[in-house]
């Protein structure tokens, strides 16, 4: 069995990051000449730390599936980044922030990760200014901060709702300063197929040129995964189109451990689905709770529309159960509280499951504020109307555009209708403190790792935690592995090993194409898609998940002898490409089912049916669930667990309260 | 069937960038008026599957108008008939039934044709490559709020960052121009203090790369802007050419 070691360092919490960056091994300029990193992906994880290992020195490669690294989907994040940087005097700290994540992920995340992630938050909000990042300002020309859920203080940065984007192009921006350097090589519309690894290390990567068919020998000293989460195994879900699970999960089969694959993160805030030709699923960011009120009808199937319920038969749920934090708890608590009223008959629109998002009184305060500005004594309703429209417009306005372009309908006049959807995944490749998998020279960075965000991760950390990782974290550990490798000469890719992954992919590929079986791909991703959302979606109970890896077991055997691929192998062929991803989303899908079916406790975004309290929060089992599932791959369908106990010696654990 | 919408598509069918395109003709029914362009597309595409034809090769990510990935010329016109939007969220319910539609891929040398509807815009990444950027590695800056900016000023720069980099501006341009697309990077770091410094070798690098990838010269009609998903104002344009007349004169 191997053991997995988290290499967190010793010491006192807030003292072990200072001593680790102090005391962990160096590489000097003139080997770092020599040693070569491939990073697969470009998003906020993979483009800050290409080019900041770039910058240092090292030899980097980039892949993006994309036509462009500045397509990943860190751009289409919203809502903002958090960091304790207290500009506001509102009493936050790096103890604080960590703190928030820690109590957010439900206390199945480990302390000294999150600590360090809190610690360099400050520095990343310098980092993004310097680049020219245009964050939102006050009057004074300084940074604005506004509040996101689960927290109390006001920490989170932002330039309007496009945070995402904003960060991306800021690192896009340092990232195609070293390719122009020549100290990246960009590799666009390659997709990783394989790893490859020598004598039990990462040594490289077998990747796809789309757009020839070729396939292509990498070599790499180290490969850096920053390929983001596996929301798309849901089929419906906010990840891009492209967004999957393939090189995390062929890293996996070649040794590195899935680590608590069930704990996905459902956003309470969605464009509800409408109709069976929806492709993918459109947040509206959660800061739209800031100001937004949700609610729904009183009365069960009312079908009044919602300009004619009068305010004494609205039932602000979200304030009536959490008086304190309202509608700014986290997030899987505010989406299993839309469920709970939608399954019970009370949701709104034609599909009755929805929740209304209410900006009418946001307007009216606003428009109030206004008037109080301007002088304005006796403002008539079209005045206050009018001027609060204008606030909410500048704070939200790309997010109003979305919606209604989307639905049709006009969020300024009536209430938006939202409902949850897959959005995040907390679980992903399990790595120590270093982010290093179980296989040595192997890294995960961002949201495809796991350790952050424990078992639901609060808003505006995903953009915090991607870019710490690759501006802050990987440039000082990845020097713990690559000191030792400074006598390790680039490989040939002529080697016995290269030659054989490279033949194993192309096989793949091969059997693929000739299944010319009779159903489209996205017929499988849909079947799948819905198992997951039924029975391991918001809520999971022994005997749907028992079913669940079943069906999915048959649906793994049905896709492959029933698929259709059209097309060729040596040519552009997307159809190929979802194939294999698909592929990989199956047999991901039955870990998950698993790991869920073993964990029986409910915490953060796993919500047993079985474990629950007298009032439906979730119930977890500390005595005996406070451990970090690591799963190994045995083979097809059989996945060995190992256990990473979670020791909470700064916090004390306790049932989490947002009352 | 779930819709009401019967379309005819005219759409432009390419093997690679060796063969010659021509238009395909295809019949769509059903179609809900809730679907977007690009969901009309897949339904189209997995009929084609079915019937054993090669499905219409588009590019397409994040289906939120974001990632900026989508590049359709719908009738005429980039990303289609609607002010402010990309392909991606532009909704059926803004065509008619019985309607004729017209799909080409962006046209413009610097984008050369990949597969049917797919072009290689690469050159737009290597104009950023040229001088996108502020010169500061990982680890240098000062704190955030030590340099405070004029609100103005950071949202002007904001507003021009805002810029997805589709193309749809060189699309729309009859000379195949890329300059708001180079301009909207140029005044995003030349309204910001910190852009400052490299204002003069930015302006000058990013423009002859521009040269460079075979984009033509501006036609002062004005297109880019009106066909931009995004906004992005036409002033940039002027702010880069003054930014790059400033550096050409003051250049050593």
């Amino acid at each position: 069995m191997t053991k997995i070691d988290s290499k967190i360092p010793d010491g006192n919490l807030a003292e072990k990051w200072t001593k680790f960056k102090s005391s962990v091994s160096l590489v000097n300029p003139s080997n770092k000449r020599n040693l070569e990193i491939i990073v697969i992906g470009s998003g906020l994880a993979g483009a800050s730390a290409a080019a900041s290992l770039a910058e240092l020195g090292y030899k980097v490669k980039v892949f993006c599936f994309q036509d462009s690294p500045r397509r990943a989907h860190s751009i289409a994040a919203q809502g903002g980044i958090n960091a304790s940087k207290n500009y506001q005097n509102d009493g936050d700290s790096v103890y604080r922030l960590f703190y928030d994540t820690i109590k957010g992920g439900d206390y199945r995340a480990r302390e000294a990760n999150v600590h360090r992630l809190a610690e360099v938050s400050g520095s990343i909000i310098d980092q993004c200014v310097a680049q020219g990042v245009p964050f939102a300002r006050e009057y004074g020309g300084l940074l604005s901060n506004r509040s996101f859920g689960g927290t109390q203080v006001q920490r989170t940065f932002y330039a309007a709702g496009q945070t995402g984007q904003q960060l991306l192009l800021g690192a896009y921006s340092a990232l195609q300063r070293q390719v122009g350097m020549g100290n990246v090589k960009l590799y666009t519309r390659h997709e990783m197929q394989d790893v490859v690894t020598i004598d039990g290390k990462a040594r490289g990567i077998i990747a796809r040129d789309s757009v020839s068919g070729a396939l292509e020998r990498h070599f790499g000293h180290a490969v850096l995964l920053c390929t983001g989460g596996y929301g798309n195994v849901f089929y419906l879900s906010t990840n891009a189109m492209g967004s999957n699970v393939t090189a995390a999960w062929k890293a996996h089969k070649k040794g590195a451990f899935f680590a608590n694959p069930c704990y996905t993160q459902i956003h309470p805030t969605c464009i509800p689905v409408s109709g069976d030709h929806q492709s993918k699923l459109t947040l509206m960011s959660e800061s739209l709770r800031n100001d937004g009120r949700i609610w729904v009808p009183k009365k069960e199937n009312d079908t009044r529309k919602a300009n004619e319920i009068p305010e004494d038969e609205r039932d602000y749920y979200l304030e009536r159960r959490y008086p304190a934090f309202g509608n700014l708890v986290p997030r899987d608590i505010a989406s299993r509280a839309a469920k709970e009223r939608c399954d019970a008959g009370f949701g709104v629109g034609t599909s009755k499951m929805a929740v209304y998002l209410d900006y009418a009184a946001a307007i009216i305060r606003y428009g109030k504020g206004e008037a109080n500005k301007h002088n304005m004594y006796s403002p008539t309703d079209e005045e206050i109307q009018s001027m609060g429209k204008t606030v909410v417009k500048e704070k939200y306005g790309n997010l109003f555009d979305m919606y209604k372009q989307i639905t049709g309908e006009d969020p300024y006049e009536i209430p938006m209708r939202i409902y949850p959807a897959v959005h995040y995944t907390m679980g992903g490749l399990w790595v120590d403190y270093n982010l290093m998998t179980t296989i040595p020279g192997l890294y995960a960075l961002g949201e495809a790792n796991f350790s952050d965000h424990g078992a639901n991760r609060l808003g505006a950390s995903a953009l915090m935690q991607g870019l710490a990782d690759g501006y802050f974290v990987i440039p000082y550990t990845i020097g713990a592995y690559l000191a030792s490798e400074i006598r390790t000469p680039a490989m040939s890719t002529d080697s016995e090993d290269f030659a054989s992954a490279e033949k194993a992919v192309r096989d793949r590929l091969e059997t693929l194409m000739n299944i010319k079986g009779s159903k489209p791909v996205d017929y499988f991703h849909k079947r799948l898609g819905k198992i997951m959302w039924d029975e391991c979606g918001m809520a999971r109970s022994e005997e749907g998940l028992k079913t669940s890896i079943k069906e999915i077991q048959a649906l793994q055997k049905e896709f492959w002898s029933d698929v259709k691929i059209p097309g060729d192998i040596n040519n552009l062929n997307p159809e190929l490409e979802k194939a294999g991803r698909v592929a990989d989303f199956l047999e991901l899908g039955e870990l998950m089912c698993i790991d869920a079916l073993d964990r029986n406790e409910s915490c953060g975004g796993h919500f047993r049916m079985e474990y629950q309290t007298e009032d439906g929060e979730a119930l977890r089992d500390d005595d005996k669930y406070a451990y970090v599932a690591a799963w190994e791959y045995e083979k097809q369908s059989s996945f060995k667990l190992h256990k990473e106990e979670l020791k909470y010696e700064n916090i004390k654990i306790a049932q989490r309260s947002y009352k | 069937m779930e819709g009401n919408l019967n379309l005819t598509l005219k759409i432009w069918r390419q093997k690679n960038a060796q063969t010659a395109g021509k238009f395909e003709t295809y019949q769509v029914s059903g179609i809900s008026t809730d679907m977007s362009f690009l969901e009309m597309i897949d339904v189209l595409n997995n009929r084609l599957i079915q019937e054993g034809d090669d499905p219409v090769a588009f590019d397409h990510d994040c289906r939120e108008g974001i990632c900026g990935m989508c590049s359709m010329y719908i009738n005429g016109r980039p990303h289609g008939p609607n002010r402010g939007v990309t392909t991606c969220q532009l909704h059926m319910r803004s065509f008619k039934d019985g309607e004729t539609i017209t799909v080409e891929p962006w046209r413009a040398s610097a984008f050369p044709v990949i597969k049917d509807l797919v072009v290689n815009r690469s050159a737009f990444d290597r104009i950023i490559a040229a001088g996108g950027f502020i010169s500061v590695n990982t680890g240098n800056a000062q704190d955030a709020n030590n340099l405070p900016i004029n609100k103005d000023d950071a949202d002007d720069a904001f507003a021009a960052a805002a810029c997805i980099g589709c193309g749809a501006c060189v699309a729309a341009c009859k000379n195949a121009s890329a300059m708001l697309f180079t301009s909207a990077k140029i005044s995003q770091l030349a309204l910001l203090p910190q852009g400052q410094i490299e204002a003069a070798t930015r302006a000058q690098a990013m423009v002859a790369q521009m040269d460079e990838e075979g984009f033509g010269a501006c036609s002062n009609t004005g297109a880019c802007e009106a066909e931009c998903p995004k906004g992005i104002s036409i002033e940039n344009i002027a702010r880069m050419n003054r930014e790059y007349f400033s550096a050409t004169f003051s250049s050593k």
